[in-house]
């Protein structure tokens, strides 16, 4: 009897179990280690495999290329967190009360998540547009001549932060709103009592209670933001100049276009590192407030 | 100290209720001020996209520019069906969006219900081994990923597009987290009677979990819709891309032919749009979770 109901546990452990993990182990588990392997060779998808230690990260460390791809990434992270943090605490703020339209607002500043990166850069490069561009005939209008964005090298970062700012506020604010429902509407009240202006009560209530929440949104940007692609690709293709060139393209060129699996794949994992690294932090300091 | 502070509130409450009449309704103009720049720069891009794609020839390149088509046509939608297969890449990313969204909800809660309803051994040290997956970047699994689906030969072919992104361990970890939360006696009743484990799992277990299903299914359906980098790797013939590769493509060839590509985008924002209007919380549900994975 106890034998009959272990094999018939078996039989539905491998029914629920053995599809997912099946397919888990095939394009998740195998591919991170075989990643790792690959990171140690030289191979171009056709020869033959050959095993080069750490030249790959050797070569790396000393590519001008991938330095390049490294600093523009940081330079992106710099713009693109303090403007998400700060319009998205904005519109949380603005939206954590009760009010008409609530909820229009909400899905209204929700909408650009859902877009694809893809639909947004487009739109974004047609707003951007120097000569017939809606931003630049709106400079125009105040007297300003407006830039030339996505085609000057200095300039062409700076418009891959905004349009990715604009994308991203309303994920940022829905997860300010969920800290902003944990803090006790008690606080508020001693503190009008005490006679503190909604300023006041900004700065010493709302915002030091908040900070797990900015935490925790800060890395969770950072790590997205360590995988910028879609709309360089889309928006600039990394130029003009390399000036907007950043890691994950760097990746995608080395294994897609030039067939160097082996560098590629070392980079992807230096890339997992940096990553690793916030993700660390995130955990050492949860831990902590759990203490 | 504690009484100038006090006696400080007192003269702050005086003077306010002097203002009372006045302040309030200045502050509420402010207020709804503020809201309609925030929610103007978040739809004028839309309403420019649209305006743009209903725009004749020649009229994207005007200044000042025409917020409302002086003469609407939607002749940008005609050439960008006819002259391009923006409604076979639209079939392609249904397909794709719907299998995935299936394959991700189904095998994902079944694994859960193992993880959570069941006992084996090693059970907790194999479901570490999937939680710790989930902090490698999928840059880090793609490039083994295209070589497997190489040596498959599913480059350029649907089963590539899908089989490899239903399994992401996101989608295992939460239906997990919602299967925990169910009362062992509800499961242990229905085996009273006689249940086995398919049974429980899909009369009591899934039930229960339905809202995260749900969210999980919008979820997984806005990133297979909106995802780029995975059908730019397997796909090079144009007649399987999805909307967002083939959006792409359409640029490259052009790319400055605005009110056609903006006809594209709409085309491609719209089915999302649709959705998102009737399952709104389920889309916000599911992303906030998506940032709690980390």
């Amino acid at each position: 009897m106890v034998g009959m109901t272990r094999k018939k546990t078996l039989f539905w452990l491998c029914v629920f179990l053995l599809p997912n993990l099946l397919g888990f182990l095939t394009f998740i588990g195998a591919p991170i280690v075989s990643s790792l392997v690959i990171s140690f060779t030289d191979w171009d998808l056709l020869g033959e495999i050959e095993f080069i230690g750490f030249d790959n990260y050797i070569r790396l460390a000393q590519d001008p290329e991938f330095w390049v791809s490294f600093r523009n990434t940081i330079f992106f992270i710099l713009g693109y967190i303090p403007l998400v943090l700060i319009f998205g605490l904005s519109c949380a703020l603005l939206l954590n009360k009760q009010m008409k339209f609530r909820a229009f607002f909400r899905a209204t500043f929700f909408l650009p998540v859902i877009t694809s990166w893809v639909a947004v850069s487009l739109v974004w490069k047609w707003l951007y547009n120097p000569e017939y561009g809606l931003i630049n005939y709106a400079l125009s209008t105040i007297g300003i001549a407006g830039p030339e964005w996505l085609n000057d090298p200095n300039t062409a970062m700076i418009g891959v932060i905004l349009a990715s700012a604009w994308k991203d506020i309303g994920f940022v604010m829905v997860l300010f709103l969920g800290g902003l429902q944990n803090i006790s509407p008690s606080f508020y009240e001693a503190a009008s009592i005490d006679g503190a202006g909604k300023a006041r009560q900004l700065w010493n209530i709302t915002i030091p209670l908040l900070a797990p929440t900015t935490f925790f949104v800060t890395i969770i940007s950072l790590i997205n933001s360590f995988q910028v692609f879609d709309q360089v690709m889309i928006m600039t293709g990394g130029g003009p100049g390399g000036s907007t060139e950043v890691m994950v393209q760097n990746i995608y060129n080395h294994a897609f276009r030039y067939f160097d699996m082996g560098y590629a794949s070392a980079m992807s994992w230096i890339l997992f590192l940096v990553i690793f690294l916030f993700t660390w932090i995130q955990m050492k300091f949860q831990d902590k407030g759990a203490h | 100290m504690a009484g100038e502070y006090s006696s400080n509130a007192l003269i702050d409450r005086n003077t306010r209720s002097k203002q009372s009449n006045k302040r309030p309704i200045l502050n509420k103009i402010l207020f709804y001020l503020l809201l309609i720049v925030g929610a103007s720069t978040m739809l004028i891009p839309f309403l420019w996209m649209i305006s743009t794609s209903l725009k004749p020839d020649g009229a994207t390149m005007v200044l000042p520019p025409e917020f409302v088509p002086n003469e609407p046509t939607t002749q940008n939608y005609e050439r960008v069906t006819q002259q391009f297969p923006m409604m076979r890449f639209l079939w392609n990313s249904i397909v794709v969006a719907v299998l995935t969204t299936a394959g991700q909800m189904i095998f994902s809660s079944m694994a859960a219900y193992a993880f959570a309803r069941m006992q084996f051994r090693g059970r907790d040290k194999l479901f570490l081994l999937y939680l710790a997956t989930m902090m490698v970047p999928t840059q880090v699994t793609m490039i083994p990923q295209f070589i497997l689906i190489k040596q498959f030969g599913w480059l350029d072919s649907y089963p590539g597009l899908i089989i490899p992104t239903m399994f992401a361990v996101f989608g295992t970890f939460l239906m997990r987290q919602a299967m925990l939360s169910i009362p062992r006696e509800l499961e242990e009743a229905a085996f009273m009677d006689g249940a086995n484990h398919f049974q429980v799992f899909y009369r009591v277990c899934l039930p229960l979990i339905k809202p995260m299903l749900a969210a999980l299914g919008i979820f997984t359906f806005m990133q297979s819709w909106n995802n780029f980098l995975w059908p730019l790797i397997v796909i090079s013939n144009e007649e399987l891309a999805t909307l967002p590769l083939g959006l792409s493509l359409l640029q490259g060839r052009w790319a400055t032919d605005w009110g056609l590509m903006m006809a594209g985008v709409v085309i491609s924002v719209l089915p999302i749009l649709i959705v998102y209007l009737f399952a709104q919380k389920y889309f916000i549900q599911g992303m906030t979770m998506s940032g709690m994975k980390e």
